[in-house]
């Protein structure tokens, strides 16, 4: 579904993503492992266009994708949910919701998204007028992941949403991970829980500076010396 | 006390001129962070496009109040702002989206020759076909051109009290005000309002939304000259006549005002026009001659930054309207 080939992006003359190449196929949850400053976020950017790449090719659904605006590949059906929330923090739940469907036109549709995401996360439901601003870290990541599911999206992307949130928290958001998948959307998950990350993923790819270093299915990577060394905090 | 009154209807009336003004250094400062220098050279194109429409209507004249409010105004209208819009979509596209990676100086130096490039451009081929011809009976712009008479408004004024406020200036505080609900409408009932109030806050997020930011730039630009047009005409209607100049001290001090009330918040480039104006006309009257109103305006102007930086309503982004 998603083939990134060779793909490298600078930051000025610094590359941060050096050539990478991988793959998500259609149903999957694949997860991108790697310490702060490997790369990770820099290639969800990339791929929804925020970041141009200084060289190599990203496919979806078979067309090229890099060098599209930002806007045409959520046309696309690629959200993402980013590093921090990023949510509207004055603005309503509501009116968080309201703008991550803001590519489609069906009135009646994204009613209907807003109410299956009320359903998903009651909380966002009860309180939809309050600013966003107002929600603990969970909450605000429900919202921020209810936003990104907002435009239907094919493939859905999440940079480290179980950033700052309690263990228990952080359970909430894996189990709608996999609830989000059993419904079909395809899942792209960035994040530095490994133990977390793993257990759902029927892909892990473990990136360094800029480098994948190895990949494998999720079990055989929480089983892997090297993973459990690096990010499961064994010895 | 009467006197008091009748500054303050003055102020407010010249505060109301560079709301509508301020507005445009507002938005489009919120959404791309460039403070547009030619801003006040949009609002001297719409009275001179506002102009031309009453010379191509064939120079209506001894109206009655009817016909002059009903049609000759709005038609006027709606030549000054499609002239100020269509400039300023222009400008955009030609001097400051090739710019929107470049160092911050640089689309502020464009800015700059933007400005001076309207001013002379007006100045130079105004009523002409350029390098052509000069169009029969227009008025050349080298010097200050008359601004048509608009019966019922120009010649009118309400008597309140001991105070006489002048129909023009009834026009320009009405103006405000319909700007104002237009405004609030816009930014918080359409999709292109909530997108630019999005792009405000975040422009990365926003683009993850599925914004076309640039679409965003556009309206943000569209909107401010708009309003500047409207002012242009205001502007024609108070003091009688027009030059290829008016935009400069306009302009300054409607960024003053979108400063004084903090720049990128709406409802501060409103209140900031407001108070300036009042500031101005009381401190003229109160604090020595006329002459001193600019002084008095920059004080405020340099008070302000000193002791309140991010303005009266505080800066930051398009939040409300
Ligand atoms: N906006 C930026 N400008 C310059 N360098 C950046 C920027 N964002 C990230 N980097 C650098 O790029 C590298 C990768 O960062 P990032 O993709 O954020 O890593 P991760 O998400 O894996 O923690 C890091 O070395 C980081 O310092
Ligand atoms: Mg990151």
């Amino acid at each position: 579904m998603l083939e990134i080939k060779d793909m490298v992006v600078a930051y000025g003359r610094v590359n941060a993503v050096k050539g990478i190449s991988f793959e998500v196929k259609q149903g999957q949850i694949v997860t991108l492992l790697g310490t702060n400053g490997a790369g990770k976020s820099t290639t969800l950017r990339a791929i929804s266009g925020l970041l141009k790449l200084a060289s190599g090719e990203i496919w979806f659904e078979g067309e090229r994708l890099d060098g599209l605006p930002a806007h045409k590949i959520v046309e696309r059906g690629i959200a993402q949910s980013p590093e921090g929330r990023r949510l509207f923090r004055q603005m309503s739940v509501e009116d968080n919701l309201k703008l991550g469907a803001f590519s489609r036109k069906d009135t009646s549709g994204i009613r209907a998204e807003m109410d299956r995401i009320y359903d998903l996360f009651p909380v966002l439901g009860e309180r939809r007028s309050e600013a966003a601003g107002l929600f603990s870290g969970g909450e605000q990541q429900m919202l921020a992941i209810g936003r990104a599911m907002m435009s239907r999206p094919k493939l859905l992307m999440l940079d480290e949403p179980s950033m700052g949130l309690s263990p228990i928290m952080t359970q909430t958001i894996m189990r709608t991970i996999s609830e989000l998948q059993a419904d079909g959307v395809t899942i792209l998950l960035v994040e530095q829980n490994a133990q977390a990350a793993l257990s759902l993923a029927d892909r892990g790819y473990v990136l360094e500076v800029g480098h994948i270093m190895f990949s494998d299915s999720g079990q055989a990577l929480l089983g892997d010396d090297r993973v459990r060394k690096a990010y499961l905090g064994a010895d | 006390m009467d006197l008091f009154f009748q500054q303050l209807i003055n102020g407010l009336s010249l505060g109301a001129l560079y709301a509508l003004i301020a507005v445009g250094y507002t938005v489009v400062y919120g959404i791309v962070q460039l403070i547009n220098f030619a801003h006040g050279e949009i609002f001297m194109v719409g009275a001179f496009g506002a102009y031309a429409t009453w010379m191509v209507m064939g120079q209506p004249a001894n109206l009655s109040v009817g016909m002059a409010l009903g049609v000759v105004l709005p038609l006027m209208l709606v030549g000054g702002v499609v002239s100020s819009v269509v400039v300023a979509l222009l400008t955009e596209r030609v001097a400051y989206r090739p710019l929107r990676n470049a160092p911050r100086l640089a689309p502020l130096i464009s800015a700059i020759g933007v400005s001076v490039f309207l001013q002379e451009f007006v100045r130079l081929f105004y009523g002409t076909i350029p390098f052509v011809t000069r169009i029969p009976g227009w008025p050349d712009a080298k010097s200050a051109v008359p601004f048509p008479s608009i019966s019922g408004i120009s010649d009118a004024s309400v008597q309140i009290g001991g105070v006489l406020v002048q129909a023009s200036a009834l026009f320009t505080l009405l103006a405000l005000v319909v700007c104002t609900v237009f405004l609030w409408f816009f930014v918080n009932r359409t999709k292109t309002g909530r997108a630019m109030v999005a792009t405000s806050q975040d422009p990365d997020t926003a683009r993850l939304m599925g914004i076309n930011v640039d679409r965003v730039i556009v309206a943000a630009f569209a909107v401010g000259a708009g309003l500047a047009a409207i002012a242009g005409v205001a502007h024609g209607l108070r003091y009688g006549n027009i030059d290829f100049r008016m935009g400069f001290l306009a302009g300054l001090k409607a960024f003053t005002a979108a400063v004084l009330g903090g720049i990128g918040n709406i409802n501060g480039a409103v209140v900031g026009g407001l108070v300036l104006g009042v500031v101005e006309a009381l401190a003229s009257n109160y604090l020595g001659t006329t002459a001193w109103k600019d002084v008095w305006a920059f004080a405020l102007l340099i008070l302000v930054l000193v002791f309140r930086p991010q303005g009266l309503l505080g800066a930051k982004v398009v939040d409300r309207a």
